[in-house]
């Protein structure tokens, strides 16, 4: 047998000498610095959350109609009526939600220990490029069950582009194809949902791997192991402090992802909907394009976004500025390799300034979410009693809005002249066990 | 036979125009994909004019009725709704519909009440900010969005409010006044929905 294996193999490496050493490079000779903890679990994660979006999705559409007339009541057919079709679909539901989870505390992962700076910018870049096209995937996705909600959600995101002056109006009817979202949107919705998103997004994650392997993996001392001293067990030319992807991150990657599944298991067995929170009370009613549900909100994942929009209000009759403040605020995302100018990555050994920054920032993030949500809103009257809400939620909202925009006014002012009080970052990363 | 000497001027030439042509060529090619997206002519075609008796509507009371797929409010307001309506004028965008709001009714409704009878109300309910239906708040009380209500409608979206002609009120997301379709009275109990007075005459 083992003849037969090998003969095979020098079959295949005769034709296509580089495959090997393409393996090699990306697994068992990339090496990643041995420091790794607990925050680097969630990018392998993405990527098996992906692949469960892919699979699950592919089984939908063997029983999903794409039709205003028969979606709601087909999504309830894969429901009720198909075998197993409410866990396919539950599994690809919650795993939207559970994406975002791990995708944001990916994201945070790198603003804590600076994966964004120099020379990571392209490997953020293609990050924040990936997240975008998640969001437009997810909210696509949204739209497909025709709820109710999906259809207000439709109708809500899509009218964002009729704020922008001259062309607006003519935009929106060329997403829409109709004068409301209707079948026709429906239709090219799915259609990007299901094939041109999901390849724009495979190939962003290639690109996002690729660039990450040729300048190697950020850790949580933010040391460069490339420039420390070299020669480990494996390789007398790679880098002291380094070990091979393969086997080592891989079998570390397993247990992250086995308690992932523990957890993702349990909110599909016991907790799909997630108190309304992934799956949405108002969806299930079928879209009625007369009647407004009377809470609207997106899903929770668009929800600190989404208070962006609401808190900012109409100026010089035009409610552009709304849009361009939530736009601008994953904008800013993208810039913040050239916004943030220390030479210090990891948090551990930034000034204190950026500490408590980050930490604002990220509190910023919930309390936005909070308001998106609608939870300020009826927290309010059941604290305070009787007092103007609108008022209140506004003044809350706004300051959470000015507090996220305000990140990045620190982090440009704070990172340049001098006035962040660094640590001293030490040679080599820090690792007590060797 | 071959020349050795490569002529750069020559190919840069030959590159940059290749690219000219290649590139028009793609962008002609796009165009049907993009205005493939465009309402249908299907689409186009279902948005005929719709007539409703209004006859049934109680003082007070509103209805909704679908033109174009699109909710229309007809509200018959009553005499003390009408009172409020001029009150309301300090704290509104564009009271007179003049400004901002110049555009969002037909000339014959843009007037204190925006309306052709000052009593009945036709409005396309869709808020002005992102294409919400507002909820129909008609009676006068402290509201927990605004404690001096004179009655309206208020958008439960991003909470946009409006009085009880669909003229926004300063201070919300929404940036203009709701808009007015085209309609007239057949008679006295029947209107049409998408019809100017005029075209019908």
């Amino acid at each position: 047998m083992a003849t037969v294996f090998s003969r095979i193999g020098d079959w295949v490496n005769e034709r296509a000498p580089n495959l090997a050493p393409t393996y090699r490079k990306h697994m068992t000779e990339y090496y990643a610095p041995k420091n790794f903890n607990l925050w680097y679990y969630f990018g392998s994660l993405a990527l098996l959350v992906l692949v469960n979006q892919i699979v699950t999705g592919i089984f939908l559409t063997m029983n999903y109609k794409t039709s205003a007339a028969e979606a709601f009541a087909s999504v309830e057919y894969i429901m009720r009526d198909v075998e197993w079709g409410w866990l396919i679909r539950y599994m690809h539901s919650t795993g939207a939600s559970l994406f975002f989870v791990v995708v944001f505390l990916h994201m945070f992962r790198g603003l804590m220990y600076g994966s964004y700076q120099k020379p990571r910018e392209l490997v953020w870049l293609l990050g924040m490029l990936i997240f975008l096209v998640l969001m437009a995937e997810a909210f696509m996705g949204y739209v497909l069950p025709w709820g109710n909600m999906s259809f207000w959600g439709a109708k809500v995101i899509i009218s964002l582009f009729g704020t922008i002056p001259v062309v607006g109006n003519s935009l929106v009817e060329w997403i829409m194809g109709d004068y409301l979202p209707a079948d026709a949107t429906l239709n090219r919705f799915f259609a990007l949902h299901v094939i041109a998103l999901p390849l724009v997004l495979l190939l962003l994650v290639v690109l996002h791997l690729a660039a990450l392997h040729e300048v190697g993996s950020n850790n949580p001392d933010g040391v460069d192991v490339k420039h420390g001293p070299k020669g480990n067990r494996w390789d007398a030319n790679k880098p002291a402090d380094a070990i091979p992807f393969h086997p080592y991150y891989t079998v570390k990657d397993l247990v992250g992802v086995g308690f992932f599944l523990i957890i993702a298991a349990f909110i599909i067995f016991f907790a799909p909907t997630f108190g309304g929170w992934f799956l949405e009370h108002d969806n299930f009613v079928p879209a009625n394009n007369l009647v407004t549900p009377t809470h609207i909100k997106p899903v929770w994942y668009f929800t600190p976004f989404y208070a962006i929009l609401r808190m900012i209000p109409s100026l010089f009759s035009t409610a552009i500025w709304g849009v361009l403040g939530m736009f601008g605020a994953i904008v800013l995302l993208f810039l913040l390799p050239w916004i943030d100018a220390g030479k210090v990555r990891s948090i551990r050994y930034r000034g204190t300034g950026f500490k408590v920054a980050l930490g604002l920032f990220v509190l910023s993030f919930i309390a936005l979410g909070a308001v998106g949500a609608g939870v300020v809103a009826e927290v309010i009257p059941a604290w305070f009693g009787n007092v103007d809400v609108t008022f209140w939620e506004n003044s809350f909202g706004r300051l959470w809005t000015i507090v996220y925009f305000g990140f990045f006014v620190f982090m440009w002012v704070y990172t340049r002249g001098g006035r962040e009080k660094t640590k001293p970052v030490p040679e080599r990363v820090v690792y007590d066990h060797d | 036979m071959a020349n050795e000497v490569v002529d750069h001027g020559r190919r840069r030439f030959l590159t940059a125009t290749t690219a000219v042509v290649g590139g028009v060529g793609v962008i002609a090619a796009a165009v049907p994909f993009i205005k493939s997206w465009e309402p249908s002519a299907r689409a186009k075609s279902a948005g005929a004019p719709v007539t409703v008796d209004i006859s049934k509507i109680e003082a007070g009371q509103k209805v909704t009725y679908p033109w174009r797929g699109l909710p229309v409010f007809v509200v018959n307001r009553t005499k003390e709704q009408l009172d409020a309506l001029p009150r309301q004028d300090g704290r509104l965008v564009d009271a007179k519909s003049d400004g901002s709001s110049a555009e969002q009714q037909p000339k014959y409704a843009q007037n204190g009440t925006r309306s052709i009878k000052p009593e009945w109300l036709v409005m396309v309910a869709l808020c002005t900010h992102l294409g919400c239906v507002p909820d129909f708040v008609p009676v006068m009380k402290p509201e927990p969005f605004d404690p001096e209500w004179k009655g309206g409608f208020y958008c439960p979206c991003h909470k946009s409010r409006y009085d009880l002609a669909g003229r926004v009120y300063a201070g919300v997301p929404a940036p203009k006044n709701m808009l007015i379709p085209p309609y007239h009275f057949v008679d006295d109990t029947h209107i049409q929905i998408g019809v100017d007075p005029k075209e019908a005459g």
